[in-house]
């Protein structure tokens, strides 16, 4: 808990966790269907009308409520976001584990391995991928993951590589302990605050792609409203209905500032070297 | 075996590991490459015509045998043909290159000449308040998507000034200098905007840990201007992170121009690559996505080639 503490205590960190706990409380309500109004349902007559009482965020041209639109906008994105994270996470913290500790061949082969992955842009890698798949969520959370795998195995590797040269894992070896304990406990917990820190950096990269891939309209499909799908919706509407390209733009915009000012406050926090330099 | 060796010997691999993750990604779109190629025509074939189609393309023979001939017509820049198109891939690309290769270099000088004066003019005035907007500028810029920045400054144009950006068509460079670069601003600008904020924080954060070098002080302790400190003293070698920065984010910028071309309607190898995709146009998808990540790593090697140059400490092999 010292963690939520020095959190709260770094000012930006303050403002990437509120920002990022009221994102999550929409992203919840949304999901559960706890929305002002059905975010699919038509109101026929309340066309494109302007942020009002009754319809905080204005209506789209089928009327639409945007406000429910945008809180089930908001879960779409980030279930994408954070199990595209996840994936990346696993494969490659278990990518970055075996190349360090196997070493030899194994380390070359996986790493030149991840080094193909980042030969190519990451828009571009899942394009790529939903080309293949077929356009999604589930290829978008895959597709994400893929191309964030190798800067975890990166991450992972590195610290890994100076860890398995310590004390307290030669002696973790002489006394006869298993490799998997060896590789959760001693190498992988000790992992823990450089992870932290790049997952929550990751969460940033993650929607930006697939807000990029749905605006492109190769992520979610629609009629499930995703923040991209919205706004790319929203381009042939703009100068009669700015509402309906301000507010999806600014919520994805303050979601990417939320992960990235914890991420930086985190990394100041967990990561002494960098106090007080992170821009 | 020194830093450069070992990044020279390295690059083929990875150029071969490239080739093969392109080439074998393909051949895992459901169906075979025939209804890939005529959709639902194939469905019209006869057995033999299916055949003949599959020993013209070479589709009867074991994979492998594919992919070394593939690989093979690499060399010879024989990227297969466009089955929309109904032309070499390569020749379709290249057609479309120069709009997204100009669309980068612009976005990347556009994020230089405002990154770097912005990070040096913050990590100067470190912690002051004028550090502070830099700074929360920058966070802003980098946490907003290229396709915000896009649709806002079209709309502030459309409204503001009741007109919009020349979509659709794109004028050459060499042929109507201005009218090219009138059209190519905003683009430029949308695309840079997020490279220019990592620039801003890069560059401050290297220049803070330069200005804190002794040579630094030496230089200040000789009775050197202030402005002499950082802008002959200190900047040069601040600038070595931008410089692999920038060449990091050139095959980002190439890859976010598929974003940037799609909202102001370019033509160039972001909205073909895209194209391809809609129409399944499996080759060009092929060689469009492969030519791209060649662009990334060449670009990658000579930074890191100059870079090496230019330190003797990575040229040694410390690093």
């Amino acid at each position: 808990m010292g963690l939520l503490k020095a959190v709260w205590r770094h000012p930006s960190g303050r403002i990437g966790a509120a920002i990022i706990f009221i994102f999550l409380v929409l992203a919840g309500l949304g999901v559960v269907g706890l929305t002002p109004h059905d975010p699919l349902k038509q109101f026929v007559v309340d066309r494109l009308k302007p942020p009002s009482a009754t319809y905080w965020f204005g209506t789209d041209l089928l009327g639409r409520d945007n406000f429910s639109r945008l809180m089930l906008g908001i879960s779409e994105s980030f279930i994408v976001a954070f199990a595209s994270v996840a994936v990346a996470a696993s494969a490659g913290a278990v990518i970055g584990l075996f190349a360090a500790w196997w070493g030899h061949l194994w380390d070359g082969v996986l790493m030149r391995t991840m080094d193909v992955l980042l030969a190519f842009p990451a828009i571009l890698l899942a394009l790529l991928i939903v080309a293949i798949e077929g356009a999604g969520m589930v290829t978008s959370i895959v597709a994400i993951g893929i191309v964030y795998t190798p800067i975890f195995a990166r991450v992972v590797r590195a610290p890994a590589l100076a860890l398995k040269a310590r004390e307290f894992v030669e002696a973790a070896r002489t006394f006869g302990s298993s490799q998997g304990y060896i590789l959760t406990r001693h190498l992988l917990l000790n992992l823990v605050a450089p992870l932290t820190v790049q997952i929550t950096l990751a969460l940033a990269w993650a929607l930006l792609t697939e807000s990029g891939l749905s605006f492109l309209g190769l992520g979610t499909q629609p009629p499930a409203p995703s923040l991209g799908v919205m706004l790319a919706e929203s381009k042939s509407m703009m100068t009669r209905a700015p509402w309906l390209m301000i507010f999806p733009g600014l919520t994805i915009m303050l979601a990417i500032l939320g992960f990235n000012l914890l991420g930086d406050a985190l990394r100041d926090i967990l990561d002494p070297r960098t106090q007080g330099r992170a821009a | 075996m020194n830093y450069l060796t070992q990044r020279l010997l390295t690059f083929p691999l990875v150029l071969l590991g490239v080739s093969l993750l392109v080439f074998f990604a393909i051949r895992l779109v459901p169906g075979d490459a025939i209804i890939a190629m005529l959709g639902t025509e194939a469905g019209l074939l006869t057995e033999a015509q299916r055949a003949s189609l599959a020993a013209y393309f070479g589709l009867d023979q074991p994979i492998v045998v594919q992919y070394g001939r593939w690989l093979a017509g690499l060399f010879e820049g024989n990227l297969g043909i466009s089955v929309t198109y109904g032309k070499p891939v390569l020749e379709v690309i290249l057609a479309r290159f120069p709009l997204t290769l100009e669309l980068s270099l612009l976005s990347m000088l556009i994020s230089l000449a405002v990154g770097i004066p912005a990070g040096v003019f913050a990590a100067t005035r470190v912690d002051r308040p004028s550090d502070l907007v830099v700074r929360l500028f920058a966070m802003l810029g980098q946490s907003t998507p290229s396709f915000v920045v896009g649709l806002v400054l079209i709309y502030f144009l459309s409204v503001t000034f009741r007109m919009l950006p020349a979509m659709g068509s794109f004028t050459p460079l060499f042929v109507d200098p201005i009218g090219n670069l009138s059209q190519m601003i905003l683009p430029s600008i949308t695309l840079g905007l997020s490279f220019a904020a990592a620039v801003t924080r890069i560059s401050r954060s290297a220049m803070l840990d330069v200005l804190s070098d002794d040579y630094v002080r030496t230089a200040r302790s000789k009775g050197a201007s202030q402005r002499d400190v950082v802008w002959k003293h200190a900047l040069p070698n601040a600038l070595i992170p931008v410089v692999t920065l920038s060449g990091v984010e050139f095959g980002y910028l190439l890859g976010g121009a598929v974003i940037v071309e799609q909202i102001f309607a370019l033509p160039g190898l972001g909205r073909l690559t895209l194209d391809a995709i809609s129409q399944r146009d499996y080759p060009l998808v092929q060689g469009a996505v492969l030519f791209i990540a060649l662009n990334f790593l060449v670009v990658n090697l000579l930074v890191d080639l100059a870079y090496a140059a230019l330190d003797p400490r990575i040229r040694l092999g410390g690093k």
